[in-house]
């Protein structure tokens, strides 16, 4: 315990005042800044290494270090455009990036509703919940499932996006469209998981349920459903990707001047590139929080299975 | 084998019957125009009232009109036939005329973005290789870089691919090596998460026999981790190929390419060429298909190669 603090506590000290010391010198600096940065780069991966060392059972430490991490690579980034005064439009510095965020929230937040809320989320339930009812469906015919399962597998793998400037054409500009493609590109994903999770349980379990006399309703509810919901839960988080991803590239095809795809499409244009790197923070931000929030769902739902009993 | 072969070629010809039926009532407004234009008796008469009919209430009414929903030069669907025929007069036809890798040519376009595909498919994997490596090796690669691998699968990164495009470009990067950048980001993550997985697959009892044999960490590696990561590589890497002629595809949107699958499906959409978008379209899910069958059969030799898998 005492060499793990010792070595922590050199090293952590030392990579705060560094990084601080650097981001103060950073302005045209050239490459005394970006040394210096490296230094506190190195002193702080050996605080990683330390907590990987003496604390790789402690949940604070598992926390903490990817954090430490991102921060290691915002000082570089701050310190290195800023020293070796790299061209704005090439690559913005973080702080230009928090200052434009905080200064453009409400643009942010009119694209963020109608990207996230009115394209993707609209078009991931439909998408999902078809795709679900489907799978279900064709459950109860192995011919079907023969038949639609090497199918759905070979589109999930295809381009779906492509199908983004023709949906675009048939639906307009606005998120009726985005939604449309978020239903084509997270359909086969969530069918082909769906079928696979129903397929789940065992002819034992099966059988159980035949000597109770369980409907075919009853045994898709109470045993063959709940075993699925791994499954689903997978479909469910790939498409929570998918869907962002297929909303915002919709709206290249062409969009209502609003919207996190058309605002990266224009700003791009303009060279405004910290409203660009805004948007990606925001896509990002929501993102992780979309598929964190699945994955506390699933949690809760699938408490049972072994990868969540660790 | 043949029963499944044939629920599958059931499935596709539903597929394609689904195709044809759905041509009339998108294509029915445009026929009854034409017809109307080349002075034909339509129900009802009036260009106003048809604008507010479905595309099935007005096949009901002109019968005799619905063959006219197929063959348009600008259809809001094209039916099957029409693509094909456009696929193989961009294709075949051409390359029967030695103009295979003429401007207007699929296979010209299809080149332009396999290369891109493939190019940025073997960086992301040699890279994702790379890191794979390090994280099983090093417990605070592990503890710090993983979170963010897993977490930037969340990010909607294809979002990225216009901004990726305009940097390169200012710095004078063109053509190939920004598109292929987006391929390698996109393909890299499928291989890390995999390759980590099947680092890792050699259990204890097989850990423990390679210390017996007082093996080097290095033999370990070469003899027991590599060869037993090899199902999980194949699996990613085939994730990883779809994924990159995804990243290719629409890294050539944003610049208004005017080479590339991309940009046909982009120029299509700006015209209002449906059958050339959609003849993209599958080639791109031609070249997918091949690819992903490529790496399916280079698994299977090399696998049975190994005796893995018989």
């Amino acid at each position: 315990m005492n060499a793990a603090m010792k070595s922590i506590g050199l090293t952590l000290p030392g990579f705060v005042i560094l990084s601080g010391l650097a981001l103060s010198v950073a302005d045209g600096s050239g490459w005394v800044g970006v040394v210096l940065a490296l230094v506190a780069t190195g002193l702080g991966w050996f605080v990683i290494r330390g907590l990987a060392r003496h604390f790789s059972g402690a949940g604070w430490a598992r926390l903490s270090a990817p954090i430490i991490l991102g921060l290691l690579i915002l000082v570089v980034w701050e310190v290195t455009v800023r020293a070796m005064q790299v061209p704005f439009v090439i690559l913005p510095p973080p702080s230009a990036i928090a200052v434009k965020m905080s200064t453009s929230l409400p643009i942010l937040w009119g694209d963020f509703v109608q990207t996230f809320v009115k394209g993707a989320l609209t078009g991931y339930i439909l998408g999902c919940g078809a795709a679900f009812l489907t799978a279900v469906a064709i459950d109860r015919s192995p011919f079907l499932q023969r038949g639609l399962l090497p199918v759905g597998n070979f589109v999930a793998a295809l381009p779906i996006i492509g199908t983004a400037p023709i949906l675009v054409m048939w639906f307009g500009f606005d998120w009726q469209s985005k939604a449309a493609v978020v239903v084509v590109m997270v359909f086969f994903p969530m069918l082909v998981n769906v079928v696979a999770g129903l397929q789940e349980t065992t002819a034992m379990q099966r059988d159980l349920m035949h000597t109770y006399a369980a409907s075919y309703r009853q045994t898709l509810f109470k045993l063959r459903l709940p075993a699925a919901m791994p499954f689903i839960f997978n479909g469910l988080k790939i498409s929570s990707t998918l869907a962002l991803i297929g909303a915002i590239v919709a709206e290249f095809f062409g969009s209502p001047i609003i919207g996190m795809g058309f605002r990266i499409s224009t700003s791009v244009g303009q060279l405004a590139l910290d409203m660009v790197w805004a948007e990606i923070v925001v896509a990002a931000i929501v993102g992780s929080a979309f598929y964190g929030i699945l994955a506390l769902i699933e949690k809760g739902v699938t408490f049972w299975h072994p990868s969540q009993r660790g | 084998m043949i029963k499944s072969a044939l629920s599958v070629l059931t499935v596709v010809a539903a597929i394609i019957g689904i195709w044809y039926l759905a041509c009339i009532p998108m294509n029915m407004h445009e026929a009854v125009q034409q017809a109307e234009r080349a002075g034909a008796e339509v129900t009802p008469a009036k260009a106003i009232d048809r604008l507010q009919m479905g595309g099935i209430a007005l096949a009901l009414k002109n019968p005799g009109l619905v063959g006219g929903a197929f063959g348009q030069e600008r259809p809001r669907l094209p039916s099957p036939e029409q693509v094909a025929a456009e696929l193989w007069k961009t294709t075949g036809a051409m390359a029967a005329n030695g103009r295979a890798f003429s401007k207007r040519s699929l296979i010209f376009h299809g080149w332009i973005t396999l290369s891109a595909t493939l190019l940025g498919f073997v960086f992301g994997t040699g890279l994702g290789i790379l890191l794979a490596v390090g994280i099983v090796h090093s417990r605070a690669m592990d503890m710090s870089v993983m979170p963010w691998a897993i977490a930037s699968q969340t990010i909607p990164i294809l979002a990225l691919a216009p901004m990726i495009i305009v940097v390169l470009n200012s710095v004078g990067l063109q053509g190939l090596i920004p598109k292929a950048i987006i391929s390698a980001y996109l393909s890299f993550f499928p291989v890390v998460v995999g390759m980590v997985k099947g680092l890792r697959a050699p259990d204890a009892m097989q850990l423990d026999l390679m210390r017996t044999y007082n093996a080097t960490r290095a033999q370990t590696f070469w003899k027991l981790r590599l060869p037993a990561s090899m199902p999980y590589l194949f699996a990613s890497l085939k994730i990883g190929i779809s994924a990159s002629l995804i990243g290719a595809i629409v890294g050539e949107l944003p610049t208004g390419a005017v080479r590339g699958l991309g940009a046909r499906m982009l120029t299509g959409s700006y015209y209002g060429q449906t059958i050339q978008i959609w003849s993209a379209l599958f080639a791109a899910a031609i070249l997918a298909a091949v690819l992903v069958g490529l790496i399916g059969l280079i698994q299977r030799l090399t696998l049975k190669r190994m005796g893995i898998q018989a």
